[in-house]
């Protein structure tokens, strides 16, 4: 079987849903016939039409308001926001409307819309193309935040984003997009929404992160494997509702947590993550959670984005820290 | 039954070139030009920004800098801008307006620095009141209103000049923005680089409407397009403007035609979407060639001078490179020294850690 890259599976997920569900449309900027900046959309307005498939003009808060609107009407739309950075131009629709049009009706109306968008940095782009704020969306009740961290879970969880009846902000790690390859069998399988993935077991530490530090976390795991501390690795992956449950139970068999996220530290979703561990979870934890996050800083241009983005050798020091104590 | 209705108004959107693709000038040259010397500086500023924009693609393709929009077949538009203001007016510009950035003071180097990825390149050294390029399309027209709404409050004799694309023009805050204006006639004037695509989508997706100009019919404030290949009209609808807005006439909305002979940036790929006859169509009324062959016809230029240019021009780009890979680089603790005026407390320890780890490099 062949495999693909994450960007691939996106595509592949967005094709199967296509061809399945004949309410799915797909909408956005340059998603046509450019198939998209990052080519997720690549050759599907070919595939099925430009009534399913096509361009808007070129303004946010629209293309969110056509997707709330079409959501109502019973089509499932799948818009593109060209990067993160632009998403906040969309907000007033997102939040003001797509995220409570559920309880303002009492359940008359609903939005099943997926707003995908890439986010992230690491991938030297211009200004306002490396941003990684899922917090602000994690923090408005009645949306869903999915964050996929491999082709497979891109794929499945996509899948489900789209299957789903309420509003799900995707985010794509760009810097993942195109990192890693694997097998992802077009089943047209959906990953459940809600769950935490446990990537790696171990008994000593438990690693909490999502996107594109998945990336990284997995190295540290590896490596502490080899120095003797065996680390569990959970990949979030629904910041929002967040499956507190797997992680307290991980937490519960290693009593030490490192939380790695690439957006900045305060009110990042590891602020949740550590406040409901303390909540719950305060009598087994053997040492004081640690994050490791971007600075509190604005994401910086290319030249200084690698002193921006937690290193391995920072998640190293955290876990060594956590360690520490007996 | 018949239904009547009568016609309340009426409105007209006017249209302005000097010279023709060919170079033939179609009517005489405006007051302010009448100095062929003018027109040489028009130029000679056209061609540098060209050479500027060669290099920049050939540094990005080189690895040497970062994304690049380049803004080849518009030079006319950021030339006629640059040359139409005056230096103590302020320009809010998109990253299509290097030429007039260059016009304004800005240096080559630090639209590299910029485009490197290093915010030093947007503190100019030698232009202290324009903003930086501006990447979320069409949100600088918003905070040029605000700009142009103190100088009126103020009451100083100046003007801000913005610049946005077609497809900005679909945005809310450009309808915010011209809105506004209007209605407190504000002394600011907004120019369309109509170059006819968004990235992949063309203009005719953009707006039915049969001008970008006439959106200004709607905000109520005076409107006109212009032939943005023509650097004599694109100077002289500027500068009309620019002074009209400085006596407190109100503001203005230009529409630039032009076509972007290149890629979006250099990473896009036009060839996805848009015809090899379309673009060697628009090849032909290259803006640089135009100038240059009216110059011969009225037998002020040569290619002995063309040639001169053409050398002056590379060594100065080739300058500017030099200055910008001699840059240093900035030290990782700059990321917090310019967060606020002064760093907070809470983010001490966290600029402690990062000297910790990298040292102030
Ligand atoms: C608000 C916003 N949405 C999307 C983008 C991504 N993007 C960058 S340039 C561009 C097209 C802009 O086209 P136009 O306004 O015609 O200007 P041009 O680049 O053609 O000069 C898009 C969609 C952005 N930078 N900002
Ligand atoms: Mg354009």
């Amino acid at each position: 079987m062949n495999t693909i890259n994450l960007i691939e599976a996106i595509n592949q997920a967005l094709v199967y849903e296509l061809s399945n569900d004949p309410t799915v449309v797909v909408f956005g900027e340059d998603v046509g016939i450019n198939g998209g900046v990052f080519r997720a959309t690549t050759n599907l307005q070919m595939q099925f039409g430009k009534e399913r498939v096509f361009d808007t003009p070129l303004a946010e808060n629209m293309i969110a308001g056509l997707a709330i609107g079409m959501a109502t009407q019973g089509l499932k739309p799948v818009a593109e926001i060209q990067f993160m950075g632009f998403i906040y131009a969309a907000i007033d629709q997102i939040i003001s409307h797509a995220s409570r049009l559920r309880n303002r009706t009492r359940g008359r109306l609903s939005c099943p819309i997926v707003i995908r968008t890439p986010f992230g940095a690491g991938i030297h782009a211009p200004e306002h193309h490396s941003e990684s704020t899922e917090a602000i969306f994690a923090h408005i009740p009645g949306l869903r935040v999915v964050v996929p961290s491999s082709p497979a879970r891109a794929y499945g969880l996509l899948l489900a984003a789209i299957r789903d009846v309420d509003p799900v902000i995707f985010l794509e790690p760009t810097r993942l997009y195109r990192l890693a390859k694997q097998e992802v069998p077009d089943t047209g399988d959906a990953l459940p929404l809600d769950v935490c993935f446990i990537l790696r077991t171990g008994k000593d530490i438990t690693l909490v992160s999502w996107g594109a530090m998945i990336h990284e976390t997995l190295k540290v795991a590896e490596y502490l494997s080899t120095i003797g501390i065996e680390a569990e690795v959970i990949d979030v992956a629904t910041l929002k509702p967040l499956d507190i449950k797997t992680i307290l139970n991980s937490v519960e068999r290693t009593g030490r947590c490192v939380i790695v996220h690439e957006a900045t530290k305060t009110c990042g979703v590891g602020a949740e993550i550590a406040a409901l561990l303390a909540e719950f979870g305060l009598t087994f934890l053997l040492a004081p959670i640690q994050r490791v996050t971007a600075f509190d800083v604005i994401v910086p241009l290319s030249k200084l984005e690698h002193y921006y983005l937690p290193t391995e050798e920072r998640i190293i020091q955290a876990v060594k820290k956590a360690m520490e104590f007996t | 039954m018949e239904i009547t209705q009568k016609i309340i108004a009426e409105f007209e959107v006017k249209y302005i070139q000097f010279l023709d693709p060919q170079g033939n000038l179609l009517q005489d040259l405006p007051n302010s030009l009448q100095d062929i010397k003018k027109v040489v500086e028009l130029y000679r500023a056209m061609v540098e920004t060209r050479e500027f924009d060669a290099k920049a693609i050939l540094l990005q393709r080189t690895g040497k800098l970062g994304t690049y929009p380049s803004i080849l077949g518009q030079e006319a538009i950021g030339v006629g801008i640059g040359a139409a203001m005056r230096l103590n007016d302020i320009f809010c510009p998109y990253y299509r307006d290097c030429g007039t950035q260059f016009w304004r003071g800005v240096k080559m180097s630090e639209i590299l620095l910029y485009w490197g990825g290093d915010e030093r390149g947007s503190n100019f050294v030698n232009n202290k009141q324009d903003f930086p390029i501006c990447v979320p399309v069409a949100s600088q027209t918003l905070y040029a209103v605000g700009v142009a709404a103190a100088i009126k409050l103020k009451k100083e004799p100046r003007v801000v000049v913005t610049a946005v694309g077609d497809g900005g023009t679909s945005r809310g805050d450009f309808y915010e923005a011209i809105n506004l204006a209007g209605v407190w006639q504000l002394p600011i004037v907004f120019i369309i680089n109509n170059n006819q695509w968004a990235i992949s989508v063309p203009r005719s997706q953009q707006t039915l409407a049969f001008t970008l100009a006439q959106k200004g019919i709607a905000a109520g404030i005076y409107n006109e397009q212009v032939d943005g290949n023509d650097v004599i009209a694109m100077y002289y609808a500027v500068q009309k403007a620019v002074e009209k807005a400085r006596n407190g006439q109100g503001p203005s909305l230009i529409e630039a035609l032009t076509y972007r002979l290149s890629d979006h940036t250099t990473a896009d790929d036009a060839k996805r979407y848009r015809s090899v006859e379309e673009l060697e169509k628009h090849r032909l009324e290259d803006p640089i060639l135009r100038l240059y062959q009216y110059l011969l016809l009225k037998k002020v230029w040569n290619e002995k001078e063309e040639n001169n240019l053409k050398e002056k021009a590379a060594n100065k780009v080739q300058l500017a490179v030099e200055e910008y890979f001699g840059i240093k680089p900035d030290s990782p603790l700059a990321m917090f020294d310019h967060l606020y005026a002064k760093l907070p407390d809470a983010l001490v320890i966290q600029r402690e850690e990062v000297s910790r780890l990298f040292g102030d490099l």
